[in-house]
């Protein structure tokens, strides 16, 4: 989005694998340092925070639409693993989940007859048409909803108490996800894209808190804040506890002096950084294609200048609904992903600073525009945001070595955690003004 | 009497804490929108913004709490309050000078603008975190009830009592002074008037020798103290989290663009719009109901929304205005 600026990153032929380079080495030190399996933890997250990034690179820097709901889009790929792969809660479809269902489809029917209203009549009749469809749709909504949903509740609370899933594959799971996160982006995109640019913004802020709280307080969905946990691991991946009783598996391990627990920890992470770098690398293999397609240039096209393409004949909002649904759906790919890779839902963890703004920091740091910078840019500032909540107080301690003992000194030493934010803001910032390209820019 | 009490119930569990909130809100909703007017972009750093300016209030209301120095029976924030509008004033101006003013020479997209703002969000938002930690606050002193239940009760001999704490009724009046003095100082000023010809067209007021720089340095100024106020009211009246604050972004950008972007006296009845809303809408109405029409017996609270889904009254308001009337209300800037 900032290639009007003036910009200062002349990127070399090397510059990009130089970088990548770097991003290996410091994943390599952190196993050296601070252990392999921290290192893989860090990478399997950053991974995965490389493809939010993506779908966030596709809205922002394809487009120049500013997305301020990522979290939302992740949440909402997130509950698609509870959804897929949790096991049915025995009677709960008959207690009440087929009555939810029809709860949710008087809901929609209600929204489609007031669209309908809304289009065909006029004037006064009009506003009195949609409300009217709108009151007696909720009225019946709640009515047929709310005992259907205190009956699912009241199966076995303390472990269940929801509808549960299908019982599937959770891999199945990661594209519904990308379904779920996109239908919810075409509804938001439908209002809000065509009017000026930070209406966009506000109102995907608005669906993000949205969608967050709906997974935290309806129980019946996934346990609110009561949280899925033992979500089953996708294929390839085995359990630590069955590896470490595979005697074939020990044995391997002590043969190359490798403690066997610590060795089953490690394999499962690998299992899963390898699963997720194929999908990144698939993702990526399909974004570059479609950047470099005659649609890529389009929408560069579009995004440069709006007025010039629309007297092109390219329908503007259209391409922009197109390109904001397909981000969403990268992000809710992403969000059920990283549901997978911790086998359970917290939906109280997602916080917009982390999901949100943070992922933006890693599109802007890498190069708006560019697929590849938003890797880059992912893992490092993935990379960094966790190290600086350890550094923190190590720089912190070092400042105030000289002050006294007293309240200051201990208050000062509490919040060091918390510099990590300002480290954040202070790069993104940074970035905007003096290399508004990123790392590596847009070609 | 049943009538009465229903009318005291509304008023107890809806009229004033909606009335409080909406002038919280409207102060919040007066700061984006000029920054709107005047700057031209979304200021997404506002919820930040209030919760610095509160939290260095509440660290200097601490300090004259130790020195032993009170307000009476009005919460000694009060005092601090004017430290707490100079050191946010200081901020903005001082984040302006650094930060936003490039972006105003290159004449970046608005959109730029609002990106820069996150890295400000960012900034105060690690700020007031380092100054004053993440957990909640409880910073209101002095006398809690301008009318308590207990005494309604006894004087009007009504069985639903009517409490209206003194920093519901402070908020009204600070807001409403607050509000008119920045009206005044925009209908009656050369320096008010300055900045609303700026508002309207740059380049012509350029044209005609104001001053940019002064316009912008003013409008950090009032958008400082309006925030800073604002936050602190929202703080006394409920209480202090820096994380509480940065939600109330959402609410705040709905009463301002139901109201019509960049239009002062539409934020404020945006402001009231989405408080009226919220409250109205989570509040559960069965005891009114049940003082309207006895006969009328039924399990349900009869509670549209629970209140953990209060921010969707702002959105679905938000979503209608997008739908039926992008301009708001009061004709503001939509494209």
């Amino acid at each position: 989005m900032s290639t009007r600026q003036p910009d200062a990153a002349k990127g070399g032929k090397f510059r990009a694998p130089l970088l990548f380079a770097v991003m290996a080495a410091l994943i390599v030190m952190e196993g050296l340092t601070t252990g392999w399996d921290s290192a893989l933890v860090i990478l399997n997250m950053g991974i995965i925070s490389a493809i939010m990034a993506l779908g966030l690179n596709m809205q922002w820097g394809y487009a120049g639409l500013f997305n301020s709901g990522v979290v939302g889009f992740t949440a909402l790929g997130g509950l698609a693993p509870v959804l897929i792969s949790m096991p049915p809660t025995g009677g709960a479809m008959s207690q009440g989940g087929w009555q939810i269902l029809g709860a949710l489809l008087i809901a929609v029917l209600a929204l489609v007859v007031a669209t309908k209203l809304n289009h065909r009549l006029h004037g006064a009749a009009r506003a009195a048409g949609v409300v009217a469809a709108l009151v007696i749709g909720f009225v019946l909504f709640r009515a047929v909803f709310d005992p259907a949903v205190a009956r699912v509740q009241a199966i076995n609370p303390a472990s269940q108490g929801y509808l549960g899933g299908l019982g599937l594959p959770v891999l199945l799971a990661w594209p519904v996800g990308a379904v779920l996160a996109a239908a919810a982006a075409w509804a938001i995109g439908k209002t809000s894209l065509g009017l000026r640019s930070d209406y966009l913004a506000i109102a995907t802020l608005g669906i993000g808190e949205i969608i967050v709280a709906v997974l935290k307080n309806e129980e019946w969905l996934d346990r609110g804040v009561l949280n899925v946990t033992g979500i089953p691991r996708p294929w390839p991946v085995p359990y630590e506890v069955d590896l470490q009783a595979d005697p074939g598996f020990v044995a391997r391990m002590q043969g190359w002096g490798i403690d066997p627990v610590t060795g089953s920890t490690l394999t499962v992470k690998l299992i899963y950084m390898g699963l997720f770098g194929i999908v990144l690398a698939l993702l990526l293999w399909g974004a570059q294609l479609a950047l470099k397609s005659p649609w890529g240039r389009m929408m560069r096209a579009i995004r440069d200048n709006e007025t010039a393409a629309a007297a092109m004949g390219k329908n503007v909002t259209r391409r922009h609904l197109q390109i904001f649904m397909l981000g969403a759906a990268v992000m809710g790919l992403a969000g059920a992903m990283m549901i997978t890779l911790d086998g359970q839902m917290t939906p109280a963890s997602y916080n917009p600073l982390r999901y949100t703004f943070l992922i933006l920091v890693m599109v802007v740091v890498g190069g708006s525009g560019n697929n590849w910078g938003s890797v880059l840019g992912a893992v490092l500032v993935w990379f960094l945001w966790i190290k600086a909540e350890a550094w923190g107080p190590e720089i912190m301690n070092l400042a105030i070595s000289h002050m006294s003992e007293g309240p200051l000194r201990q208050h000062l030493f509490d919040a060091a955690p918390q510099m990590r934010v300002i480290v954040m803001g202070l790069l993104l910032l940074l970035v905007l003004r003096f290399s508004p390209r990123g790392l590596l820019p847009e070609k | 009497m049943d009538i009465l009490n229903a009318i005291v119930a509304i008023l107890n569990y809806v009229i004033v804490p909606a009335t409080t909130y909406g002038a919280q809100l409207a102060l919040g909703a007066l700061g984006v929108t000029l920054i709107y007017g005047i700057l031209r972009f979304s200021n997404f750093a506002q919820g930040d913004t209030m919760a610095f300016g509160t939290a260095i209030t509440i660290m200097v209301t601490w300090g004259l709490q130790s020195l032993g120095i009170g307000f009476g029976p009005l919460p000694t924030a009060l005092l601090a309050l004017p430290f707490g509008i100079a050191i946010t004033c200081a901020l903005l101006l001082g984040t302006d000078r650094v930060v936003y003013r490039y972006y105003r020479t290159v004449r970046a997209a608005p959109v730029i603008l609002v990106m820069v703002s996150v890295g400000v969000m960012f900034l105060m938002n690690g700020i007031t975190r380092i100054l004053i930690g993440v957990d909640e606050i409880k910073f209101a002193d002095g006398a809690r009830f301008l009318i308590s239940a207990s005494e309604f009760k006894s004087w009007t001999g009504l069985t639903e009592p009517l409490a209206i704490r003194s920093t519901q009724a402070i908020t009204v009046i600070v807001a409403g002074l607050l509000v008119w003095a920045l009206f005044w100082f925009l209908a009656k000023t050369r320096t008010g008037k300055s900045m609303r010809a700026y508002a309207d067209n740059e380049d012509l007021a350029l044209l005609s020798g104001i001053n940019p720089d002064r316009v912008v340095t003013v409008t950090w100024i009032i958008a400082g103290a309006l925030a800073t106020t604002a936050g602190v009211l929202y703080g006394l009246d409920k209480s202090f989290k820096a994380f509480s604050y940065f939600q109330l972004v959402l609410p705040i950008f709905a009463a301002a663009v139901v109201g019509g972007l960049g239009n002062p006296l539409g934020a404020i009845a945006g402001g009231f719009i989405v408080a009226y809303s919220e409250v109205a809408v989570t509040y559960a109405w069965k005891k009114v109901a049940g003082y309207l029409f006895p006969s009328w017996d039924t399990d349900s609270l009869l509670q549209l929304l629970s209140t953990d889904y209060k921010f969707a009254v702002s959105f679905t308001i938000l979503i209608i205005v997008l739908l039926f009337k992008p301009t708001g209300l009061f004709k503001g800037k939509a494209y």
